[in-house]
């Protein structure tokens, strides 16, 4: 699957604020092409905002983001849309269109996007759905659902047109354990056979352990990345103990 | 293994081969798909016996791929034939593999349940009884909300009656001011003409003040207040109820007319007279204009304004739009509370306040002209 060692995603010297008040403050990695990397930090840490600067949505203070080497911030129009489209986002809250049935919200890319007949976008719409485990769900409204049931069906439409990349911010924040763990396997698998890279918030340290290829941890006081690293390397031997604290799912000290 | 190339060189497709089995080559993602689709299904339906599939050439195959197989698989199931995938690379049927895995059927309700014409008709009558009913409902507990705040005016929200007095009064005063400086403008202009013709002009200020005050200052006032403040409380206790907070108040024990209608409704209720009041200076000042422009001078504008004018005019007027106030802000508000789901639900009820609020606006001033004809005044 890899054709090239170049990293999909490569983040440069992003600084990310809202108004003056910086966020994010500096900070470089890279996003290896078929890995599923981790954004972790404390909650107000700023990952949903490092997030959303990945793909787009807000511009940066300063700095760039590179999706498989083509500059999405400088990018407009076809170009701009076309990196958008090579990559899918589920958000935090699910976000789904409330007027429209499950199978209506997924089949809207392939509306939008594809020329495909009708049959088909309703055949692969029922496909993605049945793959997050909603198939009997697809004439329902988003506000029939569960909370969990949501976020699955916005995983579903994040994956309608096939993307390289998935974005997930905090996809089994809600879900039971068996849910999430099927939901973790669910990521796992797409990569596998898809080479799907995968970009993902999450604080489920089950799930961490289960997926993560690599992660990064976010500082809320520094405003930078504080680790990097395998999940069981920063157990066991990341230099801030703040760090080490946090796989080992331990309590801050007091002085904090 | 990139999502979308940049160009589409390789295009997919789908031939039958001397044995009547179909071969599929290219990429399957969605732009080849969306081009062997049709005719692979027109090959394979015509097709007899075991269905073979060849794949072995197909380079590239996702989702879209995949729909296509599962949907050859399942019209040979539904024909009772044979499938024969034939060919697929390891993470390909892999890949298939995965997305049968929880399959069902797909044969299931793509479409919401077809609902007769006479059934129809009768959810209709239904919803209009229940809307008819609600409304009943709604107008007795405001009642009571608002009697209980005026026997405890301890128990209002005072500080948010005062911003939405700012927003749907203070704010408001701006359009009140230009709409009725050009409606006085306007009315007195074109009475001019034919008034003059009878070297009546001078009658101008009795008919405009009439007019004005009995009539279309609250009218106006009111029909401007349903547009801007009514559409509003109904768009922000709609989008309130969508995102569940209305729920959060009931379980805090806070009861949601009292915390969200009741100001909205004392403040429409304070500020409509004062606009009413504001909206007629204004056309006063407008038909000034035209007057003085006829010759007239501003005292005798005046004085003739003030002979004709009586304080019942001005009373029925303000107690109109008192009453107008209460209608427009209590239905935008009962649009609210009453939110579906969802985004356009926000969007259906903020209409329907201002078409309810439109229609009682006009009932309630039919009703005022036979009362106060009734009563002499
Ligand atoms: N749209 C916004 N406007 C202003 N500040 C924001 C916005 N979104 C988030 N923030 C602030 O940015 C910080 C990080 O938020 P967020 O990225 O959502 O944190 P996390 O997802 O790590 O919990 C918080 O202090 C929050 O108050
Ligand atoms: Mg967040």
């Amino acid at each position: 699957m890899a054709e090239t060692g170049q990293p999909i995603i490569s983040v440069r010297h992003l600084t990310a604020a809202y108004g003056g008040r910086v966020i994010i403050d500096d900070v470089s990695f890279d996003v290896a092409r078929g890995e599923v990397f981790v954004i972790l930090g404390g909650s107000g840490s700023g990952k949903s905002t490092l997030l959303k600067h990945m793909i787009g949505l807000y511009p940066p203070a300063s700095g760039e983001v590179l999706i498989e080497g083509r500059d999405l911030i400088q990018a407009f129009g076809d170009e701009r849309e076309r990196i958008l489209r090579s990559f899918g986002v589920g958000y935090q809250s699910g976000a789904l269109f409330g007027s429209m049935t499950l199978i209506e919200n997924v089949r809207l890319p392939l509306e939008e996007f594809t020329d495909l007949p009708e049959e088909a976008m309703n055949v692969i719409a029922r496909l993605k759905l049945s793959l997050v485990g909603l198939g009997p769900f697809a004439g329902l409204m988003p506000a029939e659902l569960s909370g969990g049931m949501q976020k699955r069906a916005a995983i579903a439409r994040a994956m309608a047109l096939d993307p390289g990349i998935i974005f997930l911010d905090e996809p089994s924040a809600g879900l039971d354990p068996i849910t999430s763990a099927e939901l973790d396997h669910l990521i796992l698998s797409l990569r596998d056979t898809l080479g799907i890279t995968f970009v993902v918030v999450t604080h489920e340290l089950a799930s961490i352990y289960a997926i993560a290829d690599r992660v990064i941890m976010l500082d809320k006081r520094t405003k930078k990345i504080i680790a990097e690293g395998r999940p069981e390397e920063l157990r066991d031997h990341a230099a801030d103990p703040w760090v080490r604290r946090f796989f080992n799912r331990q309590a801050s000290e007091t002085e904090e | 293994m990139s999502g979308h190339p940049e160009v589409l060189t390789i295009i997919a497709a789908v031939t039958a081969d001397a044995a009547g089995r179909l071969v599929l080559s290219g990429r399957l993602d969605s732009a080849g798909v969306a081009l062997v689709w049709t005719p692979a299904l027109a090959l394979a339906a015509g097709s007899r016996g075991e269905l073979g599939v060849d794949c072995s050439a197909v380079t590239y195959l996702d989702g879209a791929g995949a729909s296509l197989l599962v949907r050859l698989r399942q019209l040979c199931v539904e024909t009772g034939r044979e499938c024969a995938l034939a060919g697929l690379a390891q993470d390909q049927a892999a890949l298939l593999a995965l997305y049968t895995a929880g399959l069902e059927s797909l044969a299931a309700e793509t479409s919401r349940p077809h609902i007769s014409y006479l059934e129809q008709v009768g959810r209709f009558g239904v919803r209009m009884w229940r809307d008819v009913s609600d409304l009943v409902g709604f107008l007795g507990e405001s009642s009571v909300a608002l009697g209980r705040a005026m026997a405890s005016p301890g128990l209002v929200r005072w500080k948010d009656v005062w911003s939405t007095c700012e927003t749907a009064g203070v704010n408001a005063m701006p359009i009140i001011g230009l709409i009725g400086f050009l409606m006085g403008l306007i009315m007195a202009f074109q009475s001019a003409i034919p008034l003059k013709r009878f070297g009546a002009d001078i009658f101008i200020p009795d008919m405009l003040g009439i007019s004005m005050l009995r009539e279309l200052g609250p009218l106006v006032t009111a029909i401007l207040l349903a547009g801007r403040s009514g559409a509003a409380f109904a768009a922000e206790i709609g989008t309130m109820k969508v995102n569940e907070e209305v729920s959060a108040l009931t379980t805090m024990g806070l009861d949601p007319l009292r915390f969200l209608a009741v100001p909205r409704v004392l403040a429409a209720l304070f500020v409509t007279p004062i606009l009413t009041i504001f909206f007629n200076l204004f056309a006063f000042i407008g038909g000034a204009f035209v007057v003085s422009s006829l010759g007239y001078t501003l005292t005798t504008y005046l004085t003739r304004l003030q002979a004709s004018v009586t304080v019942g005019d001005i009373a029925t007027g303000l107690i109109k739009a008192m009453v107008f106030s209460l209608l427009v802000a209590g239905i935008g508000c009962r649009s609210g509370l009453t939110t579906g789901t969802g985004a356009s639900a926000v969007g259906a009820s903020t209409t329907a306040s201002v078409v309810a609020g439109l229609i009682l606006i006009a009932v309630a001033d039919g009703l005022f002209a036979v009362l106060f004809y009734a009563m002499g005044i």
